[in-house]
């Protein structure tokens, strides 16, 4: 097809040996996407990345099985080292779960064209806190809204928010359009968000985070939000779920926070020196609507599953875990499943992490996440998660009933096997 | 009586439908379903609506960098919007539909129009795209 449009893009040499073919078919195929959309996005030109993450392994269509395919046996394989997000499967545990034959079949076939085009079988939507974490500055291709948030705010690398499909033709090529977060002017800061009327209690209760980031989607809406008034040191777990509530309610792809964060030692320096296009202030009260709006269930439903590691869980999440359990005392009555990737919980198992969480009958599972992978009964009518991104998209994408409460309620409430929240905001 | 707006082709086609509108932005992944086309964003205005064969006009998407999986998805499987119409030019969008033409040879039109235009399309408008980013809007069916 690519043949038949007229380009308007400046393509470097090899960018055109690429789209000619003289690479291979998989390379041209990448190409054809990659300069189509500088095109589409409106770029004069495509610039050099130095790692990417792929997101377009993680859901199970037919359409990516067959995209992923025919990149592979085109001989497309990664130019820069690239990470793997969650894929469909927990590919060695997942006969432990009713996983459907074939669906298990087309995803074994789909993690193996990844393979095949040489990227790193990390299978993490927590790319940030495993293997080759990019570094500041660095101009990267990432997918995964949550990964994306994440390296562009916390850590002060770069990229877009790269689409399913657009990762994998940036790896191959080493190209993206030159545009957007890539580019310093378009990091600055435009909306200052204002925090008012909060007390350090309110900064340690972990909830705050991802009702912040609940409510930072809409506010922000295609702008790059300030955030002021956060504490000097807040954990990187709990950035992580910040970012991750503000990318599912809204698009967010890079924030600043004042004092917190990379490119924000000061407000001037988060907006550039420039005035911010508007200020919003945020009250407590703002926070306790945007808790509220989190859940479905109510307080004292009866509780069936606990999901936690949306992102996936990090050692020191499986640690905090632990802690809540062992001074909790007992066992679970619903359902917890845990979700994580190989290497944090290779690190929590070490730990002696994994006897405390089977003693409390938590089930853990790695590589994917309960979005991509079979995993609720039937019978589970009401989930439970201290994930602003999981508890915004239970509703639609799980068809069941969510509450949202921190991890000390989430151990409480799978105790009671009833939703039951002492932390309130 | 008809009107005509000029919008830019983002993904370049020719598509007709009835417009299904949206004031809110809506993540394609984890608020459409690829296999039945239904809108399913719990939170969302036109929740349980199925855009299939319409005219989704949205002035963005929003959330997941899966939505292109899933437009790509709806495009081989038929159930996608026969355009796709936005405030502003959406990657997510315009990556499912040029991924879709260099797979399956087929795509789903898309437009940006400015903000007034886009402000302009009403629920159940019958709207034509063109190639050239052309959106011509005619009288609703009685």
């Amino acid at each position: 097809m690519s043949s038949d449009i007229a380009m308007t893009v400046r393509l470097s040499q090899r960018d055109e040996e690429m789209l000619a073919g003289r690479h291979g078919a998989g390379a041209r195929l990448a190409m054809s996407v990659v300069a189509r959309m500088a095109d589409a996005c409106g770029a004069d030109e495509l610039m050099d990345i130095t790692a990417a993450h792929i997101d377009g392994c993680g859901l199970l269509s037919d359409a990516g099985l067959e995209f992923a395919e025919t990149l592979a046996a085109g001989g497309a394989r990664a130019r820069v080292p690239t990470t793997l997000n969650m894929g469909p499967l927990d590919l060695q545990h997942w006969r432990d779960w009713s996983i459907d034959e074939a669906f298990a079949a087309k995803a074994i076939r789909q993690g193996k064209a990844y393979a095949d085009m040489g990227c790193v079988p990390t299978w993490t939507c927590a790319p940030y806190q495993g293997y080759l974490t990019p570094r500041f500055g660095q101009q990267i291709a990432w997918g995964e809204s949550n990964a994306v948030v994440y390296a562009n705010s916390v850590l002060g690398a770069r990229t877009n928010r790269y689409g399913d499909y657009m990762d994998i033709c940036a790896a191959v090529t080493g190209r993206v359009p030159r545009l957007g977060l890539h580019l310093d002017e378009n990091r600055r800061g435009q909306v200052l968000v204002r925090l008012r009327g909060f007390g350090s209690g309110d900064f340690d209760r972990e909830t705050f985070y991802p009702a912040l980031g609940h409510l930072l989607g809409p506010l922000a809406g295609e702008k790059v939000p300030v955030i002021e008034g956060l504490p000097p040191v807040v954990s990187d777990d709990r950035l992580k779920a910040l970012g991750a509530a503000a990318a599912s309610s809204g698009s967010v792809a890079l924030f600043h926070a004042v004092g917190l964060t990379p490119e924000a030692p000061t407000l001037q320096a988060a907006l550039h020196g420039r005035a911010a296009e508007r200020t919003v202030d945020v009250a407590p009260a703002d926070l306790a609507a945007a808790w509220a709006d989190l859940s479905t269930a109510g307080e004292d439903d009866d509780l069936d599953a606990v999901l936690l590691g949306c992102p996936h869980f990090s050692f020191a999440e499986f640690r905090e875990l632990a802690e809540h359990i062992a001074r909790a005392g007992g066992k679970a009555r619903a359902d917890v499943i845990v979700i994580s990737s190989t290497q944090s919980w290779a690190l929590a198992q070490r730990a002696g992490f994994d006897r405390v969480l089977a003693e409390f009958g938590a089930r853990v599972t790695l590589d994917t996440c309960m979005f991509h992978t079979p995993m609720l009964g039937g019978e589970v009518r009401t989930v439970m998660t201290n994930s602003g991104k999981c508890a915004y998209y239970a509703p639609g994408e799980l068809n069941r009933k969510v509450a949202f409460g921190s991890l000390a309620d989430c151990v409480r409430s799978a105790m009671l096997g009833r939703v039951r929240r002492e932390e309130q905001p | 009586m008809s009107r005509r707006l000029q919008g830019r082709a983002v993904v370049p086609g020719r598509a007709e439908g009835v417009a299904l509108v949206c004031r809110q932005p809506l993540s394609l992944w984890g608020g459409f379903n690829p296999r039945t086309g239904e809108i399913v964003d719990r939170r969302h205005e036109q929740s349980g609506q199925v855009a299939t064969g319409r005219v989704l006009v949205l002035p963005r998407t929003k959330g997941s960098s899966t939505g292109s999986a899933c437009l790509l998805e709806s495009i081989r499987s038929g159930t996608a919007p026969a355009a796709i119409i936005t405030a502003e030019v959406d990657a997510i969008v315009a990556l499912g539909s040029i991924v879709a033409d260099e797979l399956y040879g087929r795509c789903v039109p898309a437009v940006a129009l400015d903000a007034e235009a886009f402000a302009s399309l009403r629920d159940g408008d019958v709207i034509a795209v063109a190639p050239d980013g052309t959106v011509t809007i005619g009288e609703p069916p009685c």
